[in-house]
């Protein structure tokens, strides 16, 4: 099958790839990338650790198709940090132990970014309502949603 | 409240007593990785020319294998090899014959039968993973249909399918002798006849999967040394490094396994349901390979928590004392052993809960049913017979007129109390939970309740006795009907250990036992060369014996030999010299 050209700026950086028709943006990032922040859960659309934000929007990398971000913004959780310096969402998830094994931390953090990015001042409500389409399977969800509240009270939280 | 026994002289010589962190937040070491995402999980690796593997499953629950044809998936776009059973070098192996424990009696990859719907029967290596999917529809595998069992008893009974033909009788055989796992204390007979109030009650679990994150895989790749580097999910590493050593036959050496970092387990990591075959295909194509569930195959075909079913009888007077319990109790492996046979001798060792009764048996059975595998998960074996235990325990209370708190109180172990496992109780602490629990729950405990103490009142008189206790040989192997024996012997008050019969009880036993995973040797190095793929080894002839031949009671028919293991009557020495774990041989840890 015929290869399509596609080009997007990834954290930052403009990169370009050639994709199956049919690829799906989480294996373009993975394996194309070399982008391993989103993770692989269900291919379904259900679990969120594959969640990258496309515009500043939280989208399902595992239901994106690849050419459809041509011209596009990704942002993953490789790229939160400024160089050193954490994004006050990741030193709160650290501050308040908010990831067990980890592997939906990459994609909660990207939610919660998303979320302080319109909503600076969330209601609890408003954090359980913003991660409410990823699992944490340790069932770790009140230490996240404790370390999302005090990171959206910590200066610079809004640098998205 | 009773105090704790600290053990400080235990390793007094290696301890510097500088723990001091309780209470104190201290920072985790991969919590970095994880909220940058530089932690790399096993399937976060990047690999030029990587292949992809997927398996194909059985659509049946139990089936024989008439034929299979590969030819037209072998000339698939994209795909660079396909693997039979004939091709892995060792297709029969138990998990824990890592310590020598049961027999091999699972395939990588099925040969002539399968035995539970998911079962894998061909796997197919291509360059991408949708040109392996897409071969595996054109794998065609002929089957005859044979008739399925999915109930722990009704596998039990006499002319039911043979589920695994390792186990003939459709049950875990324990120490060659036994169908299940015995508990012998007093007389429970003697015990329910003298008692107030006589109940038994009926519990059923279901099985449960752990619904990991992350699903189950690994990657495989050929290093420059000759030897594989095998990234990998697995929950215990050294497990999986000598389980895919003894089925991919190498040495443990020649493998490089990398992990730790899970993205959830739960227990259901430790099966190594993916890295055999995965390092199978490396050293084939000389290719690295990547043999990852997905979400379908991880919920569907990764292995549960085992149901289980769990009969309490229960011995009762009108104050409330227990004097006798009986459990029989059946855990579904489903169709092969994996860790079952050791989540039965957990329960033997949990049971009867942590209460002191004078007359108590117990008969756990590791029943095999055409159902996806069971393994371990979390207390398995233990928290599903503890909700039994203690539902009863609310049951024997409303039987009594009592307080359910205070009924607990009553037969909580103190300390001293002679366990049915012929083991003084130590450190005991269910009066001070019971009290603890009341209190916060403002649940009013009468005043002897509130001064019971687990220090008060344990290990006088009976309590600390080892009672005469009867003996039978229900469900011995090898001689029929014996499921529902008669006393046989009384083993005279105080007798701590069996001697063991000389007796063989179980013709063949030693056939089929799990060949002994290898031990490093440590050659020297060996020149760079790529490495020869397996020498071919012939499938073993079809050993099916249809269901309806079965006579009644099903009589042991010892399994068709496998290539002979040498046998081996004590544990194995390990190289560090430590006799390995012993509390399924029975023998002590050195």
């Amino acid at each position: 099958m015929a290869k399509l050209p596609v080009q997007f700026r990834l954290n930052g950086s403009d990169r370009a790839t050639f994709v199956d028709p049919a690829s799906n943006l989480l294996d373009t990032l993975r394996r194309g990338l070399g982008d391993f922040g989103p993770k692989y859960g269900c291919g379904q659309g259900t679990c969120g650790v594959c969640t990258v934000l496309v515009d500043g929007e939280p989208q399902l990398a595992c239901l994106t198709l690849a050419v459809s971000c041509e011209g596009r913004q990704i942002e993953t959780t490789s790229g939160m940090a400024d160089g050193p310096n954490l994004h006050p969402l990741q030193g709160a998830f650290m501050d308040h132990f908010a990831a067990q094994c980890g592997f939906c931390t990459p994609g909660m953090l990207t939610a919660a970014r998303a979320l302080l990015a319109k909503n600076p001042q969330p209601s609890r409500d408003e954090v359980v309502e913003a991660i409410s389409g990823n699992i944490c399977r340790c069932t770790g969800y009140e230490p996240i949603i404790a370390a999302i509240l005090a990171a959206a009270n910590a200066p610079g939280a809004r640098r998205a | 409240m009773a105090t704790m026994e600290m053990r400080k002289d235990l390793f007094a010589d290696e301890r510097d007593d500088n723990l001091n962190v309780i209470g104190k937040g201290v920072q985790r070491q991969d919590m970095p990785g994880h909220v940058t995402a530089r932690t790399r999980f096993f399937d976060d690796h990047a690999f030029d020319g990587m292949l992809h593997l997927k398996v194909v499953r059985s659509p049946h629950h139990h089936a024989r294998i008439r034929s299979i044809d590969i030819s037209a998936a072998e000339r698939a776009p994209g795909v660079r090899r396909v693997l039979r059973g004939a091709d892995v070098p060792v297709n029969k192996n138990t998990l824990l014959s890592l310590i020598n424990f049961g027999k091999d009696d699972e395939p990588s990859l099925a040969v002539s039968k399968v035995s539970y719907k998911g079962e894998p029967v061909v796997a197919i290596l291509a360059d991408s993973e949708a040109q392996a999917q897409a071969a595996c529809k054109l794998v065609r595998i002929d089957y005859d249909l044979l008739p399925a069992v999915f109930d722990v008893e009704e596998t039990l009974k006499a002319g039911a399918p043979v589920v695994n033909e390792t186990y003939p009788g459709n049950y875990f055989e324990y120490h060659e002798r036994f169908d299940h796992q015995k508990l012998r204390f007093g007389d429970v007979e003697r015990g329910f006849s003298g008692a107030d109030i006589v109940m038994e009650h009926r519990y059923q679990m279901s099985p449960i999967e752990h619904a990991p994150t992350e699903t189950n895989g690994s990657i495989a790749a050929p290093e420059q040394n000759g030897r594989y580097v095998v990234h990998s999910c697995a929950q215990g590493l050294f497990f999986a490094l000598g389980t895919t050593a003894k089925i991919v036959n190498v040495e443990s050496n020649q493998l490089h396994f990398i992990g730790g970092t899970v993205g959830g387990g739960f227990g259901g990591k430790v099966d190594t349901l993916t890295e055999p075959l995965a390092v199978l295909g490396a050293m084939l194509t000389g290719r690295p390979v990547r043999f990852v569930l997905d979400r379908e195959e991880e919920m569907l075909y990764g292995s549960p928590r085992g149901a289980e079913r769990i009969y309490i009888k229960d011995g009762l007077m009108r104050d409330g004392r227990i004097v006798a319990r009986h459990i029989r109790s059946y855990f579904d492996a489903g169709a092969y052993t994996r860790l079952s046979s050791y989540a039965a001798i957990k329960c033997t060792a949990h049971v009867p809960g942590p209460y002191w009764i004078p007359n108590v048996t117990s008969d756990i059975y590791v029943a095999y049913t055409n159902r996806c595998p069971s393994t371990a998960m979390r207390g398995f074996g233990v928290t599903a017979v503890d909700f039994a235990l203690e539902v009863q325990m609310d049951r024997l209370a409303e039987a009594a007129n009592m307080d359910p708190m205070e009924l607990r109180i009553l037969n909580a172990y103190r300390d001293g109390d002679m366990k049915p496992h012929r083991r003084a109780a130590k450190n005991t602490a269910l009066v001070e939970c019971v009290q603890v629990a009341a209190e916060k729950a403002n649940w009013p405990l009468s005043e002897q309740a509130k001064r019971a103490s687990s220090l008060i009142g344990g290990g006088v008189g009976e309590r600390a006795q080892i009672p005469a206790t009867q003996l039978d040989a229900r469900g011995q192997i090898g001689r029929p009907d014996t499921r529902s024996g008669p006393v046989t012997q009384v083993l005279p008050a105080g007798t701590s250990r069996i001697a063991p019969s000389k007796q063989p009880v179980m013709e063949g036993a030693r056939d089929g036992r799990a060949a002994p995973t290898q031990v490093p040797r440590y050659e020297p190095p060996r020149p760079a060369a790529p490495p020869a793929p397996p020498p071919y080894q012939p499938a073993p002839p079809p050993s099916y014996q249809p269901a309806g031949s079965h006579p009644a009671p099903p009589a042991y028919q010892p399994p068709p030999a496998p290539p002979a293991p040498p046998p081996s009557a004590a544990p194995a020495q390990t190289q560090h010299g430590a006799v390995r774990f012993s509390s399924v041989f029975g023998t002590r840890r050195r």
